[in-house]
């Protein structure tokens, strides 16, 4: 493929970013709706609570207000139970427990946020004032928030479904075999991890807005959706029962996702219930401090792990035992994330022949725990790296050689895991190579020992991290218990004066598929890029699509696109042939042209496509007019990017403070469509990554489950000036089994940057003796762990 | 009860009817429909809804709408010199993919701005990271953004903005 200046590989500026820069975006809270009421959730002050009963009467009476609905109304009008759609099935192959999901509580509420009553009125401010005098009779429960005791006898039951709060317990690998190569060890290195609960923030809350068409009984849904046709799937099939063809859901201009907006939830499936019911559009936006409650988060694991390894640093085996936290109720893809999307990956970039892993996930009085950037995988990555590392230092082999030595090595792919995934592509050691060379690795030593000069602790940490991504053979997921397929639609429409819209089922909520999509088009079918419109985001005029989540929009459907060109292409040649004269065989597409092969004869691809929607000179009997062709791309495998990230901080002993000096990526994203989008997304993922291993923490208080870190003032976002720039850069594998040759890159750094970061902590304070720091590693807790060894030391 | 109001935005002269409890950034979207400006949280620490105030950079959800009476107020909508003219700030962020959801981008372009101007067009990186605490991005990483703004302050003294 040609680099075209609008095409395959050039850094095109986004179109997108004109309306975005001039506060001409639309998203969902700007929607003008005639005659819109407003929705306020009450919400559960309790973690765990019996509702003894709920007054409404005063709350009805105040200004402005339309409607107030509780859980009775909804069980009385049977709206279903939000779903899980990902069935687990456990040791003894029977499916995880699935205790209901109702939007409103009904007479138990399990997490603070969870939803109580919805208030219908004319101003959102009068919502919220009739909120505060609806009357709530609670009896308080005791509350189960700490996951690591959350399995014991005694804890609070979240749910009588699942006895001990046990939602599964999983295995993946042969215990016996890996137990016999660890009785063979030369060596057994041993880690206890925390992975820390996160909270997602996209900068856009989430927010809703419904209407009802009475006439024609058609609902419309406007979400901050990352996938408008699963969730139109979702509310008709298995919550509200209404006909899929009767509900159009829009995702417009999307705010950021990063998971948590894949999910159906109980705000946007109760503003569509009740949307006839007030018989107005109704619209709600969630305040911040809403999204902190009840928006899904991310990882939270309590983990165990070993790694044998014989005298020459051979990985031999690997055992995993992980608790992790689902909280109260199961969120869409929950029971996916710390099984299949974790567990599968432990082989990371090595060639460790055998893996055992056990996950048992459990209930909790907290908000929901679900698909979080990266999703399993930097829950993975955190604790190979981690493991890793810690055995290098324990054996004293210089971490970047113990990993060269354990690589899969590139003349092994396709290469077949002990979990269950077979890497199609890689090549692991010229990416370590260039990190080391970017980051001045050899150099090290030096700075460490000048920033000793000045005081300072310095350290260096690695991560290589692996990565499945672009979801996959529908097949497979089927038979790992997925509830959806895992193609993606695209459909190239030409116009018959020669522009093209692109409609696809994948969803850009910052990735700037709009430009990415519309190069891969202008590069294949050499229209200009002006010329091109990238549609989405709306199930009444894009094809069915599963929407973007795990780095799957480029991959799935951006392949998709690429088969639907190839249909435009197919049919033009016919109608080229017969515009030319010649045998379709002889004609060859190039540039924007059909040609005949060995002559000079041509007609452009706008020539052909207003032929086909003017067919008076035309193969009629053959060829059916128009230029509109629908693909569906449905993966062969997973995709598997890979890349290794080297960080370097410095640490004041004095503050624990950590200051991150120095940040390099080397990736292996196969074919790269648009580089700028592609580096924006890395230094994007690393960031959230740094921000997990540093700065952020959502935490339960762990008596009352009240979220103590509920806002901006007390969950430390990454800010500009906690981060530095970064070195990124490319090492490039195709992809073998999808056209594009390309592999996913929204996650990697958020994958990779825990362990890069954590273990660059654990260098800096390894001289102290100190072999592990919680994460975050916040100034505190880096602070605490460096008293701690100097306690020791002096004792 | 509701309070008259009355200010400039983006050189229009408006006015409208709140209540004292309204916040500039719900009059301007909701009163106004302009809805350049977005509310990102509800703590004043994301700074998405920043927009100039007599010049000044202030976030429009920490004040109330009553207290803008008579100001100048400038929005996102109103930084660009024509339709199809870019403000310096807004080109040097799409040069440097500076944006990505674009959420955060109006109120990260206005505070960017504003920080040229209070620097008199001489910035280093650490001064912007520094001056960037009011605005959360979760998209970008700031890495283009930082960059964006350095690249912007020479070519707003350049066209005299």
């Amino acid at each position: 493929m040609t680099a075209a200046p609008t095409g395959i590989g050039a850094r095109v500026k986004r179109t997108e970013d004109q309306r975005f820069l001039t506060g001409r975006g639309r998203y969902v809270d700007d929607l003008a709706l005639a005659r819109p009421t407003y929705a306020y959730f009450l919400r559960s002050p309790h973690a765990h609570a019996k509702i003894r009963s709920i007054d409404t009467a005063a709350a009805a009476a105040m200004p402005g207000v339309v409607r107030i609905f509780t859980g009775k109304d909804t069980a009385e009008a049977k709206v279903g139970s939000l779903i899980c759609g990902w069935v687990v099935k456990d040791k003894d192959g029977n499916p995880h427990k699935a205790p209901g999901h109702p939007p409103i509580a009904v007479d138990t509420v399990r997490y603070v946020g969870d939803t109580v009553a919805m208030v219908v009125a004319e101003t959102a401010s009068q919502a919220r004032d009739a909120a505060e005098a609806i009357k709530v009779d609670y009896q308080v429960q005791p509350a189960c928030v700490d996951l690591a005791r959350a399995l014991d006898k005694g804890a609070a039951q979240v749910h009588p479904e699942a006895p001990g709060n046990l939602c599964y317990d999983w295995e993946i690998g042969v215990k016996a075999d890996v137990e016999a190569a660890f009785a063979k060890a030369a060596h057994v290195t041993k880690l206890d991890l925390v992975n820390n609960r996160l909270i997602p923030n996209a900068m856009e809350p989430r927010a809703a807005a419904a209407d009802y068409d009475a006439g024609t009984g058609q609902y419309t849904l406007w979400s901050t959706s990352q996938n408008p046709h699963v969730l139109r799937l979702i509310l008709s099939a298995f919550v509200l029962g209404i006909p899929e063809h009767k509900l159009r859901v829009v995702a417009p201009d999307v705010g950021g996702g990063f998971g948590s907006k894949i999910f159906c939830y109980a705000d946007e499936t109760l503003v569509v219930w009740a949307a006839p019911r007030v018989g107005r559009p109704i619209k709600w936006t969630a305040e911040r401090n809403e999204s902190f409650q009840t928006d899904a988060h991310g990882r939270d694991h309590v983990t165990h792990a070993e790694l044998a390894l014989d005298k020459d640093g051979k990985f031999l085996a690997l055992k995993v035992e992980t608790i992790a936290n689902m909280g109260s109720y199961l969120s869409t893809f929950s029971t996916a994330v710390p099984t299949y999307l974790y567990a599968t990956l432990l082989a990371g970039q090595y060639t460790t022949p055998l893996i055992y892993a056990n996950v048992k996930a459990a209930f909790t009085h907290t908000a929901p725990v679900d698909a979080y950037r990266g999703a399993g995988r930097p829950e993975a990555t955190f604790v190979i790296e981690s493991i890793v590392s810690k055995a290098a230092a324990e054996l004293k082999i210089d971490p970047a050689e113990l990993r060269r030595r354990n690589f899969i090595p590139s003349t092994a792919f396709p290469y077949q895991t002990p979990v269950a995934l077979q890497y199609d592509s890689g090549n692991y050691p010229p990416i370590i190579d260039e990190a080391t060379k970017v980051s001045d690795y050899k150099g090290f030593e030096g700075r460490r020992a000048e920033a000793k000069s000045r005081g300072k602790l310095r350290g260096i940490g690695f991560s290589s991290y692996i990565e499945a991504c672009g979801l996959a053979p529908s097949q497979v997921i089927g038979q790992l218990g997925g509830g959806v397929g895992q193609w993606e639609a695209a459909q190239i429409r030409f116009n018959p004066t020669g522009n093209v819209q692109v409609l696809t089922g994948s969803h850009s909520h910052g990735q700037g598929h709009e430009t990415t999509f519309a190069q891969i088009v202008s590069d294949k079918l050499g229209v200009p890029l002006e010329q091109i419109e990238v549609v989405h985001g709306d199930t009444a005029t894009t094809p069915f699509g599963m929407g973007s989540y795990g780095s799957r929009s480029l991959a799935v459907g951006g392949s998709a696109i690429m088969k639907a060109a190839d249909k435009i292409i197919a049919k033009g040649k016919k109608i080229a042939a017969h515009l030319l004269e010649a045998s379709v065989a002889d004609i060859a597409f190039e540039n924007g042209t059909f040609k005949v092969a060995g002559t000079d004869k041509a007609v452009p691809l706008g020539q052909v496509v207003f032929a086909a929607y003017v067919p008076h000179n035309y193969p009629i009997t053959e060829v059916e007019p128009g230029m509109d062709e629908n693909a569906f791309y449905d993966p062969a495998n997973f995709v598997y990017p890979a890349g290794t990230q080297v960080c370097e901080v410095e640490i004041d002993p004095e503050t624990g403070t950590t200051e991150i000096v120095s940040f390099t990526a080397i990736d292996d994203f196969g074919n790269i469509i648009n580089p700028m989008i592609v580096e924006g997304q890395v230094h994007g993922g690393i960031v959230q990554g740094v921000g997990q291993a540093l700065l952020e923490n959502a935490v339960y208080d762990k008596s009352s489950g009240q979220l103590i870190s509920g806002s901006f003032m007390d969950y430390t976002m990454p800010r500009a000036d906690d981060v530095p720039s970064f070195k990124v850069g490319y090492k490039v594998t195709p992809c073998p089994h999808n056209p594009l040759g390309v592999k996913g890159c929204g996650e990697a750094g958020a994958i990779a940057a825990p362990a890069a970061v954590m273990n660059a902590v654990r260098d800096a304070l390894g001289p102290l003796g100190v072999r592990d720091v919680p994460m975050p590693a916040t100034p505190l807790a880096v602070w605490q762990t460096i008293q701690g060894a100097q306690r020791k030391a002096a004792e | 009860m509701s309070i008259s109001v009355s200010m400039t935005v983006n050189g229009k002269a408006v006015s409208g009817k709140v209540e004292a409890r309204t916040l500039l950034v719900q009059f301007l979207r909701e009163n106004l429909s302009m809805t350049g400006t977005h509310v990102g949280c509800d703590t004043s620490q994301c700074g998405a809804c920043v927009v100039h105030v007599d010049g000044q950079s202030v976030k429009s959800c920490t004040m109330l709408a009553v207290q803008a009476e008579g100001a100048k107020v400038m929005t996102i909508e109103g930084l660009a010199p024509s339709a199809d003219k870019l403000h310096p700030m807004q080109e040097a962020f799409r040069d440097n993919h500076a944006l990505q959801c674009g959420f955060c981008t109006p109120g990260m372009v206005m505070s960017a701005v504003d920080m040229v101007k209070r620097h008199n067009y001489q910035l280093d990186e650490a001064t912007v990271r520094r001056e960037l605490e009011g605005n959360l991005c979760r998209c970008t990483g700031y890495h283009n953004i930082v960059k964006a703004i350095l690249a912007a302050a020479p070519a707003m003294k350049a066209a005299g903005v």
